[in-house]
């Protein structure tokens, strides 16, 4: 059984101009321990499908759905009082800008203690002995200190570690991490990236890796799931998909690759309709 | 930290001697002599006239006239009332308290409603909720305190006859003045009913002098709110599971207090304002009122230094403020 599995999935808002749907007909499946990467440009509904997954959508927003279960259990059923004893300790997320994602209000210490304290029945010592431990566990130096810290006092690769941490609290089965690189510069691009698959390895949680670059689905990913205009084009393992796409989007993103550029200039993915009917 | 409030103290001075300026100038533009208001109908002779003159300083060029001023108010002496012969200060810290737990009571319902109000008005954002309490804000921040203040007199005293029309304390209670805040004198005194009736003479005041400030709170808050609710460390709050009373009642409101505070700090001059058209209106006698009767009377020494002590009070107000808002706002503390 999949830990995560979502059939059909369609999310859509209602604006002025009528009603705009994000994603249309989505199917997802995540196997436990499995690293996931969900690819496409801006705008291709990726964010937006796994926000539907935490429950973390507007009001304005409608999810409809055949299925999407956790681990068997049906999410779009559950009371929200149910679906908010699942996030943060099933279930995790980090987002794009860390320093952003953190509550400018509140100490590091404290962001992350909240989770423990939500979810667990640690003690305030215990819940402090491990925040921590994840301070650690996440690579950020002098955790003592940084527990004390508030987000502006720290840099973004530092903010991105520390929100891993508090994803990782409760040591969840299915982490989402939604182009957790994207606002790092390179060098924290890459440890960010190791960190993660390295605490993925350890725990054996899954990963669904939101990205747009290719190079990270390269390095990280099982699998790989191309989304264009909120619709899946592709599904492959990370292997096949580099080495026979199948679908031509898939094909245009990949010749987009800065390695293919040619006199200096890249390959456009030019705009189709690659075979979604808007 | 040291350094921010010695700064800002010292900042103080500057300020505090404009405003003597202000106040010393914006008495003698009025019209009229204070002197021949003193004598009333009789009259003077020119002579005496002359001598009054010369005794209450004001022969003197106006520049002299400051300095002397000035000087006075190093030695803590803020002239003499011409009308009581009593020191402006004392006059003034009699009647403080009045309007000290008059304002104090204003800003406090004042904030804790509107800053209710706000949030449910942004977290049910375009609902009849939403709605309802901002034009019920816009409509108390149109209104003229007086014609408000009448309102509810003719409703609340005279008709229903719940609420008394004017003071602080029913004529029946006499007790000592201990601290001169009526609620805690009333109560110190324990003579049944007086502590009612100390709260019940608050109450028309406090409402009246609590609506522009409440108004102003709850769309500051609101559009605060809606700020904040929109911002990525809300949707981790939510992402961790937590309650939405926490989330909105901690996470958002937590930073949505930061200009909600500045807005409150404000307010408080606005109050000072407000409190001499409320304490006129209630014949509370607090300074407002002590400040309008000594206009009329052309009563400078307790005018200019009437002023100059509200000012004091709004200069200490937003010092408060500012110490505060280094609480609320961690990115500010530790600069």
């Amino acid at each position: 059984m999949a830990l995560l599995e979502i059939r059909n999935l369609s999310v859509s808002f209602e604006t002025t101009a009528g009603r705009f749907f994000a994603v249309q007909g989505l199917d997802v499946s995540v196997d436990e321990g499995e690293v996931l990467a969900v690819v496409g440009e801006s705008g291709s509904g990726k964010s937006v499908a796994m926000l539907a997954v935490m429950g973390l959508l507007p009001d304005t927003a409608t999810v409809s759905a055949d299925a999407m279960r956790f681990e068997g259990r049906d999410l779009l059923g559950m009371t929200p009082r149910q679906r908010r004893a699942l996030s943060g300790r099933d279930m995790a997320m980090i987002f794009q800008e860390p320093v952003a994602s953190l509550n400018p209000c509140f100490t590091v210490g404290f962001q992350i203690v909240e989770t423990l304290k939500r979810h667990t029945k640690l003690s305030g010592s215990a819940r402090r002995a491990r925040a921590l431990e994840l301070l650690t566990a996440v690579g950020i130096p002098e955790p003592e200190r940084r527990y004390a810290s508030y987000p502006h006092q720290m840099s973004g690769g530092q903010c991105q570690r520390a929100m891993i941490a508090i994803a990782m609290a409760c040591s969840p089965k299915l982490l989402i991490a939604d182009e957790p690189t994207t606002a790092l510069d390179v060098t924290i691009q890459k440890q960010i990236l190791d960190l993660l698959l390295n605490l993925q390895t350890e725990s054996g949680m899954a990963l669904v890796l939101i990205t747009h670059d290719m190079g990270v689905v390269a390095e990280t990913a099982d699998r790989v799931i191309v989304q264009y205009q909120g619709r899946k084009m592709e599904e492959a393992d990370a292997l096949t998909l580099f080495e026979a796409p199948r679908h031509p989007y898939t094909r245009a993103l990949l010749s987009a690759l800065p390695e293919n550029a040619v006199g200096g200039r890249l390959p456009t993915v030019a705009v189709g309709d690659w075979g979604v009917r808007t | 930290m040291l350094l921010f409030i010695l700064r800002r103290l010292l900042l103080l001075i500057p300020t505090f001697l404009g405003i003597t300026l202000l106040a010393f100038l914006f008495i003698r533009m009025l019209p009229g002599d204070p002197v021949l208001l003193l004598a009333g109908e009789r009259g003077l002779s020119p002579e005496r006239h002359a001598a009054l003159l010369a005794q209450f300083g004001f022969d003197q060029p106006m520049w002299r006239q400051y300095v002397d001023y000035i000087a006075g108010l190093f030695r803590g002496d803020f002239g003499i009332s011409f009308s009581t012969k009593r020191p402006v200060l004392e006059e003034f810290m009699a009647r403080f308290p009045a309007t000290l737990e008059l304002a104090f009571c204003a800003i406090l319902l004042a904030s804790v409603l509107g800053i209710a109000a706000g949030v449910l008005a942004a977290v049910r954002r375009g609902s009849w909720i939403d709605q309802l309490t901002m034009g019920i804000a816009l409509v108390g921040y149109s209104m003229p305190i007086f014609w408000w203040a009448l309102l509810l007199i003719i409703a609340f005293s005279s008709t229903l006859g719940w609420t008394p029309v004017s003071g602080r304390m029913g004529l029946a209670y006499y007790f000592p003045d201990v601290t001169g805040f009526m609620l805690i004198d009333s109560w110190l005194s324990g003579r049944p009913g007086a502590f009612k009736s100390a709260v019940m003479h608050l109450i028309l005041p406090t409402i009246v002098l609590a609506t522009i400030p409440l108004a102003v709170i709850a769309r500051q808050t609101r559009s605060a709110m809606l700020e904040v609710l929109g911002e990525v460390y809300m949707m981790t709050a939510r992402s961790k599971g937590l309650s939405p009373l926490r989330v909105v009642g901690l996470h958002a409101l937590r930073n949505a207090m930061i200009p909600v505070v500045t807005t409150i700090g404000l307010q408080v001059s606005v109050l000072m304002g407000g409190a001499i058209l409320t304490e006129s209106i209630f014949s509370w006698p607090g300074i407002g009122k002590w400040m309008i009767d000594s206009i009329s009377r052309r009563d400078y020494q307790v005018v200019q230094g009437g002023l100059l002590l509200i000012a004091l009070v709004v200069m200490l107000v937003n010092l408060t403020v500012d110490l505060l808002y280094g609480l609320v706002n961690p990115r500010v503390r530790r600069q």
